[in-house]
């Protein structure tokens, strides 16, 4: 499953790790790798494993079996060296609420063993970066939600660690909040970290990812990049809305004489949908067909398959994040 | 890959114990920043007891006789073991909320001293019980209650006060660890606290209990630690020394068994407790 370019040592690195709960198996032979300076992201539903994983990289937690490496060191045997290597941002925001923003920081920098002093720039520096120079003196209790994960992430940065963990940075955010904390992930990215981010999101995964590992029951279904995942489920969808559900079955004739399969019928939106090999030239088959049977569609598409698809093909149920509720745990 | 992985460069013992200590104050004065900003967190620690006085001292004290003595100077002692035992709360609560809100998982993947993260918080509980004592003792002058036997008793008096406290707060240490949330934590002050400083001769002389309450008051621990500050800051009425079990006989002996048995038994707790996260 790990697939890691020729001599290059990956940053984060992990080989058949188990953990088991008592009777549930959270990771049954996870392996990931993560080369310097790119975003590894793992997908997946809630109670996929992601978080177990996360916990054992950070040194929080000991897998029953496997192995681990993160910045060089083993997580297990040195999980010192690993500390000073890493930034963690967990689930929630656990930052302190009942302190300012920057007495958070300048705590944390000092569990960093850097010297007051510097504690205290580098945080106002990451307050400044993050945009909560104003909110600096106030208690965080009074933040918002988007507003504490942001110092969150900002206390992992306090002593600009070379590898960042991300679990699931943006769940529960408002859309607006979301794409900040994109911006400022990539913006982490381009400055060299190598960042390993969970999410439930294949829309966050497809845009900060490099690689991504799909996690399922706690293993890896599929990983390689987001374009790889896209093609190795095959070719690509021609999409045909059909504003009157009247037409359904006609139409779905001539689209499966066009491309010699049947379409699939996405009732809410009256849309079939159907895998095609030859990509235009099947498209100009239906859009034949349609014309001959005189059907007058409302929109007819090529497109390449979504990673919600993608995760539907690979583990049989739906993506994790085309649900509508958030679940925020 | 796995042969690759950097072997580490070992640390001198004397750096690591200079960030052991570092560490451990810098959670010390996280919470004393809280103290600060917050300082109604305080009031478990003063507004309370200072209640309690005032409600013994004057409304039911007014009824109470303690044959030969001053009900005050009866009282105050019962006061202050009271607090002490409840140096097991605001560590048993700042450990909860820190371990539901993700604080413990932030420190523990930070390279900060694994020790730290238990000593600051205890330290910090620690501190915030001392400063109740203070109030409670200046509350005590104020109402009458003097100690009445000389420096070295009272000092003694204070110490194993001080001492008793420090064993309760490694109990809280070990069961804010244990406890899954806020309102576990409150329930057992009310469950397990309440009786165990009310049914002793905490408030009252036990003489007037039922005979099967005062036998379970006269073997309580708590009454043993209350006989002991009495008898150090010289406050026990007349005719009251000694005393039907021999932790009452004993008390300043029983009371330091008990308070170093607590520690002996529930530090190691704590610290295993601790390091069990890294399985669960």
């Amino acid at each position: 499953m790990v697939q890691h370019s020729s001599g290059v040592r990956p940053v984060i690195y992990a080989e058949g790790l188990v953990k088991r709960f008592g009777q549930v198996t959270a990771l049954s032979g996870v392996s990931l790798a993560a080369d310097p300076g790119t975003v590894l992201g793992l997908l997946g539903p809630n109670g996929a494993g992601k978080t177990t994983a996360v916990r054992i990289l950070t040194t929080l937690l000991i897998p029953d079996a496997g192995h681990a490496e993160v910045a060089g060191f083993d997580v297990v045997r040195h999980p010192q060296e690993v500390r000073e290597r890493i930034g963690l941002a967990g689930q929630q925001a656990s930052v302190d609420e009942y302190l300012t923003g920057r007495d958070n920081l300048v705590m944390v920098g000092r569990l960093y063993h850097l010297p007051s002093r510097q504690a205290r720039s580098r945080a106002d520096e990451l307050l400044a970066r993050f945009g909560l120079e104003d909110a600096a003196g106030r208690l965080v209790k009074t933040y918002s939600g988007g507003m504490r994960r942001r110092l969150d992430l900002a206390a992992s940065l306090v002593a600009a660690p070379p590898v960042l963990l991300l679990d699931e940075p943006t769940t529960g955010l408002d859309p607006r909040s979301r794409t900040d904390m994109w911006t400022v992930i990539e913006g982490l990215v381009r400055d060299g970290t190598t960042l390993l981010l969970t999410t439930q999101y294949l829309e966050e995964a497809d845009r900060l990812a490099d690689h991504i590992a799909v996690v399922d029951h706690g293993r890896v279904v599929a990983a390689g990049s987001p374009d790889t995942l896209k093609k190795s489920i095959g070719g690509e969808r021609i999409d045909v809305a059909v504003p009157d559900p009247k037409d359904m079955a006609v139409v779905r004739a001539a689209i499966a004489r066009a491309v010699g399969r049947e379409p699939d019928l996405d009732l809410e939106l009256n849309r079939l949908t159907v895998p095609v090999e030859a990509g235009v030239r099947d498209l100009t088959a239906v859009v034949r067909e349609l014309d001959q049977a005189g059907i007058v569609v409302e929109d007819i598409g090529l497109r390449r398959p979504t990673l919600d698809e993608v995760f539907m093909t690979l583990t049989g149920h739906e993506g994790p994040g085309s649900g509508q509720t958030e679940e925020v745990s | 890959m796995a042969s690759l992985a950097s072997e580490p460069r070992s640390r001198p013992f004397i750096t690591r114990l200079g960030w052991a200590v570092s560490d451990s104050w810098t959670v010390v004065r996280r919470h004393l920043t809280h103290i600060r900003y917050m300082p109604d967190k305080l009031l478990d620690v003063t507004i309370q007891p200072i209640m309690f006085v005032v409600l013994f001292a004057y409304v039911f004290g007014s009824a109470i006789k303690v044959p030969g003595g001053n009900y005050r100077s009866f009282l105050m002692p019962g006061i202050y073991a009271q607090n002490m035992m409840f140096a097991s709360m605001p560590i048993m609560a700042a450990l909860v909320q820190d371990m539901q809100r993700g604080v413990i998982d932030r420190f523990r993947s930070l390279p900060m001293s694994r020790a730290a993260v238990l000593v600051g918080h205890a330290g910090a509980s620690f501190i915030e019980s001392m400063l109740g004592l203070v109030i409670m003792l200046l509350c005590g002058l104020f109402i009458g209650w003097r100690p009445e036997l000389g420096v070295g008793s009272t000092l003694g008096g204070i110490g194993l006060l001080m001492l008793f406290a420090f064993a309760m707060t490694s109990v809280g240490t070990f069961l804010g660890l244990i406890v899954k949330s806020v309102e576990a934590a409150q329930s057992f002050g009310f469950i397990v606290m309440f009786p165990l400083t009310f049914i002793a001769n905490t408030f009252v002389p036990t003489a007037g209990m039922p005979v099967w309450l005062r036998t379970v008051a006269n073997w309580n621990p708590v009454s043993a630690v209350v006989q002991a500050v009495r008898t150090l800051f010289g406050n026990l009425p007349p005719g009251s020394h000694g005393g039907p079990t021999w932790t009452l006989a004993h008390p300043v002996l029983s009371t330091l068994i008990f308070a170093c048995l607590l520690i002996a038994v529930f530090m190691p707790l704590a610290v295993w407790r601790f390091r069990r996260m890294l399985l669960e």
